[in-house]
């Protein structure tokens, strides 16, 4: 095995045991993205020089026995999606409006993670300002799938799937506002996990709806999800919407087992499933069920009307988000606004307009607490819930991208988790056509340690999340 | 025709906090280098959030209180959503319908009351500096802690705006929250002004607004608004005398034409799109905290006032006076209290404050009392024991009186030092100028 | 559902292109016809929801803390003078 298919847990076994150096290991990602990145398009920026510096810092400190409890991701090579402000590294929000724009302060997250010891290889290419399900709304060119590179590899979080996916980081940052990490996790083959609002610091990370947005990353296994958790988690004095609840060690309870455990499905919510995505669902139910969980039906009430609530919410927030963009402190003109961004602008402007406001905006937050209740309902009788991902495979390239609508509808099982401010895990399931399918794990708020619970269960019983794409 | 006058007013009262509405700046930006008091919150810059400061709420609820307002259980922060130069964001956070106040009154001199609508917290835009073809944008200003402070449509005259005006300011540095210097910024007013024909006799005109309204902005002073309001009032009869009705514009008070010009004639639909701002967690206050917050209001310029007539027994004239700045007010009741040890009272304590025009902050109120009494020793000296002890000293001493007026003037000295034997403490000064009429 | 597109892109401030003014009139008003669906929803009485963990009073003790410097602040622009931030003149007398 290569240096770079390493895991977080195990890179970190090999440089604590001193079998390779942080250098080594940042150097071997480093090639990987060098023979890959120009085809598959993941990276918008690399720093490699920057990188190598910090990696050889990483080195020294490990080397005088620096305690590894301080720094969890000592020396482990990362990549972040180009949301994440970072003080004197290009951050552009994959949009060419902020495409010469350099921060002056770092995300919290991103403190956090260097803090961590965390080395960081690069910014990820994205759908701009995270709009979109398919990686193609990019200013800088789309991110091809490395399972099969004329299909999508899911967005908003592309290049952060595909980076991970194709190893050319051991894991990556992502946000997830309507599924941007869940749902690109799926399309390669990757574990994403979306945090319970709150749960992470937004600040410094380049708001798409700011009362949907968690922040995620993307990581191949469920353990380094967790892991990597430990590190982002908390209370941020500069996000007000963070909460003060406190951060359990989420690698604590992961191996208990999931004997017992109640899993919902909404039943209703798979007809509108395609049958390439539903057959391994299926499969994975039952291998949940050997395990122990118990499944039961579950109803989720409103879940039909999720769409058109987050299709205004959203857009609404983004509308007004977007309005500092106008070229004077920073950045370019309006003009330089992409498609997507454009017409979500439109959108949200229209939807909060005099005379509208209450059909629209409020008329969505009102559902949004009618899907949320529906949520809590089902907990009580649930520990957690389990539906795909997409209810489609990867698309082409292309396939959707005049049809925005259509884009808009492969959220819908998404959606609900943003709506409702609840964590979900994607974790991979299978294959069909040759193109990965995901399951997601949603539970209620603050629940994350049980997701990884029972996606780590699964994980074991698989082999599914050990395949890679031939590049 | 007659026309009865109609203003309302908007006032922005920035708050002295020593940081920003929703980070950590120095909100203290009068004067100082361009563009230094900022941060990536109130540059609006990409990734920043904002965290409402903990004691701009608890003045701006002060405020509220001072106006008589209702406190809201309940209360968020909206954004204001429209584009500017001087809006980093695009959008202001401001509080659209759930303000944390609301419905107050303040009371007038000649009994009039004035509705209070809202008082509410929001923040303060960048400072604009138009120079030529360009405008300059200084970003220290933006995110300082504003006030706004609107009042229902009351006003009759500039005076009773003026008198409102005088009071609010004294109000909120009673208050201790803002410096309210209008040259500075810090209390900034906007009068809406319109004009409704007085039609008598029929009671459902009479409640009728007015279909327009002119709101005057630009105005940093009591004398200007008075003026600007007078213009206006005067601008608006001539048009509604041609039987026009006048435009519902912003204009500007300008100094040196001495008129109001309009600002914005392409005033654009105002569509703010509010909504509530996700950045930030709604404000709960509990029946607890708001009674918490009014047993710690100071007591406020009316109350003192009465109070100082009443237990002072001062004139209200008077009482008026040393109510005006809580500082004066202050430093007399600590001037009584240690006077009363002196047999000064309050009386003669006001009649030296006033008359005299103490420098308070230089001369400390127990120095102040010992200049009183001093002051008062000599006075006791009336005139009728004076002239008394005077003739018992000139009976008594025959031999120095005979010298000083035979050209032995130093003899005074003698005669002066057994009067002063008689009045210890006295003027000397007072006694020698007495001795001498009486040896002339 | 149609949107005045030139009134919505003037709120907005986005210069629109004619194409692009045509494109979103159609692909916007098919995004509000799926929207109507919400009207089935009942939502008398329904609160609304904007803070999705109830999270309330969150605020910051009034601590100056320092700031960018005017270097900083004036980095990323392309326009400027004086230590101030330069756009063209907004208000014509």
């Amino acid at each position: 095995m290569e240096l770079n298919q390493l895991t977080i847990k195990n890179a970190k076994g090999g440089l604590k045991a001193k079998k390779f150096s942080s250098v080594e290991l940042t150097k071997a990602c480093l090639e990987q993205i060098k023979k890959h990145n120009r085809e598959l398009n993941a990276f918008i920026t690399i720093t490699e020089e920057d990188a190598l510096e910090q990696a050889k810092k990483a080195d020294n400190l490990a080397s005088q026995g620096q305690a590894w409890e301080t720094k969890p991701l000592l020396g482990i090579p990362i990549a972040l999606k180009d949301l994440f402000s970072t003080k004197g590294m290009k951050t552009t929000a994959a949009s060419n409006v902020l495409k010469d724009y350099v921060p002056e302060y770092d995300a919290t997250v991103v403190k956090k993670l260097k803090d961590a010891g965390a080395i960081i290889l690069g910014k990820l290419n994205h759908d701009a300002w995270g709009h979109g399900a398919s990686g193609e709304n990019s200013d800088f060119g789309p991110t091809k799938n490395p399972w099969n590179k004329e299909y999508v590899p899911g967005g908003s979080s592309s290049g952060s799937a595909v980076s991970v996916a194709s190893d050319m980081c051991i894991a990556a940052t992502g946000t997830d506002t309507g599924g941007s990490s869940r749902q690109p996790a799926s399309f390669c083959n990757i574990v994403g996990l979306k945090p319970t609002y709150g749960r992470v610091s937004r600040y410094g990370i380049i708001s798409m709806a700011s009362s949907l947005d968690s922040i995620g990353h993307i990581t191949k296994t469920v353990e380094d999800s967790a892991l990597f958790l430990n590190v982002t988690a908390g209370k941020d004095a500069n996000d007000a919407t963070t909460s003060s609840k406190p951060v359990p060690d989420y690698l604590k309870d992961l191996k208990k087992g999931i004997r017992g455990l109640k899993l919902g499905i909404s039943r209703k919510d798979l007809e509108n499933v395609d049958d390439e995505v539903k057959k391994p669902f299926l499969f994975a139910e039952k291998q949940l069920k050997d395990l122990g969980a118990e499944i039961i039906d579950i109803n989720l009430k409103y879940s039909d009307y999720a769409i058109a609530c987050y299709y205004i919410i959203q857009p609404s927030e983004v509308s007004s988000n977007l309005a500092r963009y106008d070229g004077v402190r920073f950045g370019s003109v309006r003009q330089n606004f992409g498609e997507e961004a454009k017409r979500r602008i439109m959108l949200g402007t229209f939807t909060l307009s005099a005379g509208y406001y209450d059909a629209y905006y409020r008329k969505a937050m009102q559902v949004r607490t009618l899907i949320k209740q529906d949520f809590e309902n089902a907990f009580k009788q649930v520990d957690a819930i389990i539906s795909p991902v997409s209810p489609t495979l990867p698309w082409k390239l292309g396939e959707k991208i005049n049809d925005p609508l259509k884009m808009y509808l492969s959220d819908i099982l998404t959606v609900t988790a943003n709506l409702a401010g609840i964590p979900g895990l994607s974790v991979p399931i299978g294959f069909s056509k040759g193109l990965p399918v995901g399951m997601q794990i949603l539970g209620q708020q603050f629940s994350e340690a049980k997701l990884f619970q029972i996606g780590h269960a699964y994980e074991q019983t698989t082999e599914w999340h050990k395949m890679k794409p031939i590049l | 025709m007659i026309y009865k006058t109609v203003i309302g007013l908007e006032v922005h009262v920035e708050l002295k906090t020593k940081s920003k509405m929703f980070c950590g700046c120095s909100a203290d930006y009068f004067g100082k280098k361009p563009n230094a008091h900022t941060c990536p919150v109130c540059l609006g810059l990409p990734g920043a959030l904002p965290v409402p400061n903990k004691t701009a709420i608890d003045w701006c609820i002060m405020i509220g209180l001072a106006l008589n307002c209702k406190i809201a259980n309940f209360s968020k922060f909206d954004r204001k959503n429209y584009f500017y130069p001087d809006l980093p964001k695009g959008y202001q956070i401001s509080q659209y319908d759930q303000p944390f106040c609301q419905k107050g009154v303040i009371a007038l001199s000649n009994g009039k009351k004035i509705g209070i609508t809202r008082v509410h917290m929001e923040e303060d835009t960048a400072k604009l500096t138009h120079q030529g073809d360009d405008s300059l944008i200084d970003f220290n200003r933006s995110g300082v802690p504003l006030v706004e402070i609107v009042t229902e449509p009351d006003f009759e005259t500039a005076k009773e705006v003026v008198e409102y005006l005088k009071k609010l300011q004294q109000i909120v540095r009673y208050l201790g929250v803002s410096n309210a210097d209008m040259e500075e910024g810090n209390m900034r007013l906007e009068p809406n002004i319109s004009l409704r024909e007085l039609k008598t006799q029929n009671s459902k005109l009479k409640s009728e607004l007015p279909n327009y309204k002119v709101e005057v902005k630009n105005i940093n002073s009591f004398r200007f608004v008075e003026k600007a309001i007078e213009y206006e009032i005067k601008r608006q009869t001539e048009i509604l005398n041609v039987g026009k009705t006048p435009v519902q514009e912003t204009r500007g008070w300008n100094e040196d034409k001495q008129k109001t010009v309009s600002q914005r004639i392409k005033e654009e639909a105002n569509d703010y799109r509010y909504f509530p701002e996700p950045d930030i967690p709604p404000i709960r206050l509990s029946e607890f905290q708001i009674s918490n917050f009014k047993s710690q209001m100071p007591e406020l310029p009316d109350l003192k006032l009465v109070r100082f007539t009443k237990n002072y027994g001062l004139p209200r004239y008077d009482a008026e006076i040393l109510t005006r700045e809580k500082e004066l007010s202050n430093y007399f009741e600590e001037a009584v209290r240690a006077g009363k040890t002196f047999e000064v009272n309050a009386k003669q304590i006001t009649n030296v404050i006033i008359n005299k025009k103490i420098d308070i902050e230089n001369i400390m109120p127990a120095e102040l009392i010992k200049c009183i009494v001093i002051s008062k020793k000599i006075n006791i000296l009336d005139n009728k024991k004076l002239s008394e002890i005077i003739n018992k000293v000139i009976n008594e001493n025959p031999k120095a009186v005979n010298d000083y007026k035979t050209g032995k003037v130093q003899a005074i000295g003698f005669l002066l030092g057994k009067a002063k034997q008689h009045f210890p403490k006295g003027d000397a000064n007072q006694i020698k100028i007495a001795l001498e009429m009486k040896l002339k | 559902m149609k949107i005045n597109v030139p009134h919505v892109a003037k709120l907005a401030n986005l210069p629109l292109k004619p194409e692009e003014e045509r494109k979103f009139e159609k692909q916007l008003s098919e995004i509000l016809n799926y929207f109507e669906k919400l009207k089935e929803v009942d939502t008398k009485n329904v609160e609304t929801t904007s803070q999705v963990t109830g999270l309330e009073n969150v605020t910051r003790e009034d601590k100056a803390i320092n700031s960018l410097t005017q270097e900083e602040a004036l980095s990323n622009t392309k326009s400027q003078h004086n230590g101030f931030f330069k756009v063209k003149a907004i208000l014509e007398d």
